[in-house]
């Protein structure tokens, strides 16, 4: 089996986002970029799979300009065996991004995806379920567990009630929450390694998808603020003016 | 052309999401139509025909829905597509699934987890894990867009509007249900409560979340966990608070032996007030607490319950 594993530079989930002056966008002007969380857990499982016998390769693309190189390199270090890099400046829409998936799909003929359930950048929780649609393929989201089972895989998802498990039968793709793995780190060897190990370059056009941009952003603000209250010095102050001054016991 | 809202149900009962999604359409001044999908729901739809501001419920009762796989969701949810401008959801872990794939169906984007509907087609939402607010216009003829629903009232009651079944329901083969493990409680859920305390690391393990039980009786309210109490074992996953988790805007949210991080704050920052307890006097959380306790949880959780 072979398992294709879309990944996303995004900045790294330790920086806090700051809003440019013009409040045009976000500025990421020198700012920490990192593999996707979310993307890494999946490389992370796709990596698991293999080791365990049951796929044969690990194939990781990313949809971005050169510096996300950096990134499939990372995955490559990790344990994935070839890099796809579409190469665009555009910051694309999720469906523009499923849509050029759903091609490297159609070339590669995966018969598992697994994608991150979410970027930390946009947020959208989107591109996986809109893979799926655009493949006719089964999805399960949010997966925290995944046990291959001949021609099904069995997931567990993480639902707002508690664990969900559904069958899906493969093809199919699969989006991570959190607790699915721990990922391992590359090691110095490992990242010499995937130096020497494939990353093809294409372009949307190659690919032949239109990905002309349908939303556009016409302000990014600060949320409101939160000032700071105060620190009280013991247990009755507090429940005093919990009572009295906030009136929400 | 109006609104389709897809409500969120669970054991048959109508969640309150619902409400909040359509006070969220209301500025849109169409007329709202409310799809309610699943098995055995008589009893929803009869609720959401009694929410305010709805014009008409379309009922899907089908053992094919009983547990809204996103094949299942997306194909009926396209069959109705065609009369509708707009089609909201709210943003829950069962809108998070099917909406994306009735979107990539429709050749149309979505937006997730809008805070405000400026217009027709322009629409607020947090990105970066809420430290920054964008305000997206859509150029599409079709909206298909989940909804914060922390950030919405519950729309009023109204007597009840009329309710009409679809059979043409599908089923796929491509997945299927196979169990459900679910957490019982007594407490309100997370995101309906009004009051809120919370775990973090600082619990140490799963048995000192018995600490918070008896102020979250005296309160009437959920308990909920940072990640890092969730990733220990010490809670299971629906507690969960922040980014990835459940977003919450309660009246009151106690955060206690949480640090703060900007994943947690993503999920809580919007509550009205918010007491931090926490040892260390540097722990980010105490910027944004409207009353910060610095102490040892272990010493003021009894303290806090006996005093309420
Ligand atoms: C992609 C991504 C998504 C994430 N999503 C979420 C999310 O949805 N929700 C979430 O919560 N986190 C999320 N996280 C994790 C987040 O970054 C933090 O790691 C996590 O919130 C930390 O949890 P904590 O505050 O309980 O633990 P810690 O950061 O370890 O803090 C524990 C706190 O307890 C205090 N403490 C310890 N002992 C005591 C005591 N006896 N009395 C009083 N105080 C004490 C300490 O001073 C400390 O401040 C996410 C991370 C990533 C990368
Ligand atoms: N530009 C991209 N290149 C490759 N994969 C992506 C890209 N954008 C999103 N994805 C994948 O889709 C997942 C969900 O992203 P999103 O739907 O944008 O929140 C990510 O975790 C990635 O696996």
């Amino acid at each position: 089996m072979k398992i294709l594993v879309p990944v996303k530079r995004v900045i790294d989930y330790n920086v806090k986002a700051r809003v440019k002056a013009d409040n045009s966008d976000v500025d990421l002007n020198s700012v920490k970029m990192a593999l996707n969380p979310f993307c890494e857990i999946a490389v992370e499982e796709a990596i698991r799979i293999k080791e365990a016998g049951k796929a044969s390769e690990v194939v990781v693309v990313s949809i971005g300009d050169k510096a996300c190189q950096e990134q499939l390199r990372t995955a490559l270090a990790l344990g994935a065996d070839k890099a796809i890099q579409i190469d665009t400046n555009e910051r694309l829409e999720s469906l523009h991004v499923a849509k050029l998936l759903a091609k490297v799909v159609e070339q590669e003929n995966p018969e598992l995806v697994i994608l991150g359930k979410q970027a930390i950048d946009s947020d959208n929780n989107q591109t996986g379920q809109m893979l799926a649609a655009l493949t006719g393929r089964a999805q399960a989201t949010f997966a925290s567990e995944v046990v291959v089972d001949g021609d099904k895989l069995n997931v567990t998802r993480e639902v707002d009630g508690g664990l969900q498990t559904i069958a899906v039968n493969l093809p199919a793709v699969v989006t991570t929450d959190l607790r699915l793995n721990e990922p391992r780190y590359a090691t110095l060897p490992n990242i010499m390694k995937a130096k020497r190990k494939p990353l093809d370059v294409l372009t949307a056009a190659d690919l032949g998808v239109d990905v002309t941009p349908r939303i556009t952003t016409l302000k990014v603000e600060e949320p409101s603020k939160r000032e700071a209250g105060e620190i009280v010095a013991d247990v009755a102050t507090l429940v005093e003016k919990l009572k009295n001054e906030a009136k929400v016991i | 052309m109006s609104v389709l809202i897809i409500a969120e149900h669970e054991h048959g009962v109508l969640k309150n999401d619902t409400a909040k999604v359509v006070s969220a359409t209301q500025k849109l001044g169409k007329s709202v139509t409310v799809l309610v999908a699943g098995f055995n729901v008589a009893a929803v739809a009869e609720a959401a025909s009694k929410i305010d501001g709805v014009s008409n419920v379309i009922v899907a009762d089908n053992a094919a829905l009983e547990h809204q796989l996103a094949e299942n969701m997306a194909d009926l949810v396209v069959d109705l597509a065609g009369d509708y401008s707009h089609i909201f959801a709210a943003a829950t872990t069962t809108g998070k699934n099917f909406m994306p794939r009735v979107a990539a169906l429709l050749d149309k984007v979505q937006i997730s987890d809008i805070i405000e509907v400026i217009d027709e087609n322009t629409f607020k939402r947090p990105i970066y894990a809420g430290n920054a607010i964008a305000t997206v216009q859509s150029s599409e003829d079709k909206h298909i867009v989940t909804v914060r629903s922390s950030a919405f009232d519950v729309a009023g009651d109204q007597a009840p509007v009329a309710v009409s079944s679809f059979d043409a329901v599908k089923e796929n083969a491509l997945s299927s249900f196979v169990s459900q493990q679910e957490t019982e409680s007594e407490r309100p859920e997370l995101t309906a409560a009004d009051v809120i305390i919370s775990g973090g690391r600082g619990m140490q393990n799963g048995e000192n979340f018995a600490l918070l039980n008896g102020i979250a009786d005296k309160l009437g309210a959920a308990i909920g966990a940072s990640r890092a109490a969730v990733d220990a074992g010490f809670v299971p996953n629906d507690m969960q608070v922040g980014q990835t988790g459940k977003i919450v805007a309660p009246q009151l949210y106690i955060a206690v032996g949480i640090s703060g991080a900007i994943q947690h704050l993503a999920g809580m920052k919007d509550s009205k007030v918010i007491v931090a307890i926490n040892k260390d006097p540097d722990a980010p959380i105490f910027q944004v607490a409207d009353y910060g306790l610095v102490a040892d949880l272990f010493d003021v959780l009894p303290e806090l319950e006996a005093s309420l």
